[in-house]
């Protein structure tokens, strides 16, 4: 089932009683969620990501706007009929019932025409189980469990009742570093295996990255820019999502246009055909250099780290906003650490222009000013 | 480790020496008076040892009325004050607006002195050649009979002690309750109703259990307390509480200490034991269910 947000704004009172201003957690959202994709909520806390997911499971109400869940309205809708699967944070498992009890109480909410028999319950809680791999640890209490268990037991009693979308809140955030990356690939699996619509809300732009479908990059409450992982990568729209997806991050400088020609100190380091003439922020990627004495880019050389395949260059440059750049050159290019500089040419695809003020990304020949 | 573990004995010391001499010592003086026979507290003599003491007690009209009177007082009073403190409680923890006030307010009674209340329950419902009382004006004008509360059948008398014992015990259990579930993780409520649960089912299926233990805690310190009672029964009814009917366990015993029919020590600790009897069996079993009950 898809989800569409339509103009979602969510405000909070203020925390201070005495003023009337209100905290605004969301701002006139608008966006589709597709179909059984895997969707990832991104941006750094307070963005106002968990407050869309509250507000996609019904725990939250708008302030304005709508949330249509294919052609149903569910705006007004309460969270228990919604029929969603949320899995909390901290997971919320009932501490007092046993994995089976906290699988099957959703099972035991059904009324009516929906009500199922005991037989019936316990086959779906022990498929759901079966499809997490806790079926051995069903006769246990939470507090039994270790952080992994118990992300997979909220996941089951979040399925159990095969919930039309599947909503997570920063899911892997309380597990260890390896537990992690496993878990990542759990969820893409699960999420493949029942095609649920699922959103899950994470600030790790990796993990977003690594398992979604789409990614939701959003700043402040709206929405900064949606798309497969890739395209949001290779083509942001704003230095502000720049910045927030890839790992090292994206190198900032402060540049200049003249004549079509991009300048980095006095150095004119690519061509900028097209572009008008003025002041730019320049982000480069980290794989955007390519070490190259008869390169037109010369920074000075801090270090060398080599890491087997890859070879992390870190240098320094006058005009870097920041502490140290990070380069990412294949291990076959040799840098020569003994030197006091290094030159590079730069890939065009891998470099992007902003403007100063606004911090959005400037296109060749048609620049915001 | 020899060593450590004498320095904690030595910690210990001061309160062992105490608790010993104020506790443990009273509590043995008190088994052996309550088997001398025709002890005298004025010559320090008694006539013999054996268990009349205790015969003579449980055959004593007065003891059985106190009994009962405690029970009934214990098994109304108990049930009825958590019930209508979990209610008040999920009631302020409910609504938005003025919470401390009216958490104040149901806090008013516990700063209250007893006797102060006991006076205020005499306004209400005492019978006088003037006045029968704002409670009997109040059923007058439902159409009722006016029923004398303090000296009148025992139906009513046992009513006010009730009525009276539940709105003085109330404001701890929800200041216990209001706190309990404030501590409750609101996640648990939000997952209940993502999971579909109605209102009652979260009650009874996430809240309740959430917070058993602090109910078991202020089930057993009810029972506890209100076995002990006596200056609620003396607050509405003054000190001659065999002949108002009105007597407790305690008061029993205080009164074979000290009141007009006193100065019988051996008669006293033979009721203090048999309530120290009661109240420890009741707390066992309490113990022995919330074992099985309770989620700690």
């Amino acid at each position: 089932m898809n989800v569409i947000l339509m103009g979602l704004t969510k405000h909070f009172p203020s925390k201070n009683k005495r003023s009337k201003e209100v905290v605004v957690a969301v701002d006139d959202l608008s966006f589709e969620i597709p179909d059984g994709q895997l969707v990832g909520l991104l941006g750094p806390s307070g963005c106002g990501k968990t407050t869309t997911l509250n507000l996609i499971s019904g725990l939250e109400k708008p302030t304005a706007g709508s949330i249509f869940f294919g052609k149903d309205d569910v705006t007004t809708v309460p969270p228990e009929m919604r029929g969603v699967g949320l899995v909390f944070q901290n997971y919320a498992l009932y501490p007092h019932m046993t994995v089976l009890q906290n699988i099957l109480f959703p099972l035991e909410n059904l009324k009516g025409d929906k009500k199922l028999s005991k037989e019936e319950m316990l086959k779906r809680a022990h498929d759901a189980a079966d499809l997490v791999q806790i079926t051995e640890l069903l006769e246990r209490k939470p507090a039994e469990l270790s952080g992994g268990q118990q992300q997979r037991a909220a996941i089951a009693r979040a399925l159990v009742k095969m919930p039309k979308i599947l909503l997570l809140d920063e899911p892997l955030s309380n597990l260890d570093a390896r537990l992690r990356l496993q878990t990542r690939e759990e969820l893409r699996r699960i999420q493949r295996e029942t095609g649920i619509t699922t959103v899950f809300v994470t600030h790790d732009q990796e993990e977003a990255m690594s398992i979604s479908d789409m990614i939701v990059v959003m700043k402040d409450g709206s929405l900064n820019q949606k798309g497969r992982p890739q395209e949001v990568y290779d083509d942001p729209v704003n230095l502000f999502v720049a910045k927030f997806l890839g790992n090292p991050p994206i190198n900032v400088f402060r540049g200049e246009v003249r004549n079509e020609k991009l300048f980095i100190g006095q150095e004119a380091v690519m061509d900028a055909p097209l572009y008008p003439n003025g002041p730019v922020t320049v982000g480069i990627r980290p794989e955007g250099f390519v070490p190259n004495d008869g390169g037109r880019f010369t920074c000075g050389l801090v270090g060398v780290e080599v890491m087997g395949r890859d070879t992390s260059v870190v240098c320094s440059h006058p005009e870097f906003e920041g502490a140290s750049i990070r380069a990412i050159v294949s291990s076959e290019n040799n840098v020569d650490a003994s030197k006091k500089t290094v030159v590079f040419d730069l890939k065009p695809n891998k470099v992007f222009l902003f403007d100063v003020d606004t911090g959005r990304r400037l296109r060749p020949g048609r620049g915001s000013r | 480790m020899k060593k450590s573990g004498l320095k904690a004995w030595l910690y210990l010391l001061p309160s062992l020496i105490f608790l010993g001499f104020f506790m443990v010592y009273p509590l043995v003086d008190v088994l052996v008076y309550s088997l001398e026979e025709g002890y005298n507290s004025a010559s320090q003599t008694f006539s013999g040892v054996g268990l009349y003491n205790y015969a003579y007690v449980l055959r004593d009209p007065y003891f059985l009325q106190a009994v009962k009177n405690t029970f009934i007082l214990v098994i109304i009073t108990v049930p009825v004050s958590t019930g209508l403190a979990l209610l008040i409680s999920l009631g302020l923890s409910s609504i938005g607006k003025l919470r401390e006030l009216f958490r104040t307010i149901y806090f008013l009674p516990y700063v209250t002195n007893t006797l102060a209340v006991g006076l205020v329950f005499m306004i209400l419902f005492k019978k006088t050649p003037y006045t029968d009382g704002m409670v009997n004006m109040l059923i007058g004008l439902f159409g009722g009979k006016s029923v004398d509360f303090i000296e009148g059948p025992y139906w009513a008398k046992m009513f006010v002690l009730c009525f009276y014992t539940v709105w003085i015990v109330l404001p701890f259990k929800i200041l216990i309750l209001t706190s309990a579930l404030a501590s409750v993780n609101k996640d648990y409520y939000s997952a209940a109703r993502v999971d579909g649960a109605s209102g009652f089912r979260i009650f009874a299926r996430i809240t309740v259990p959430m917070i058993s233990p602090m109910l078991f805690y202020l089930i057993i310190t009810g029972f506890i307390g209100a076995f002990k009672a006596y200056s609620d029964s003396v607050a509405l009814f003054g000190t001659n509480l065999n002949a108002a009917g009105m007597n407790t366990i305690v008061g029993y015993i205080y009164d074979m200490l000290y009141g007009d029919s006193g100065g019988y020590p051996s008669y006293a600790s033979a009721a203090a034991l048999i309530l120290f009897a009661i109240v420890f069996t009741i707390t066992v079993i309490n113990l022995f269910i919330s074992r099985k009950k309770v989620n700690a």
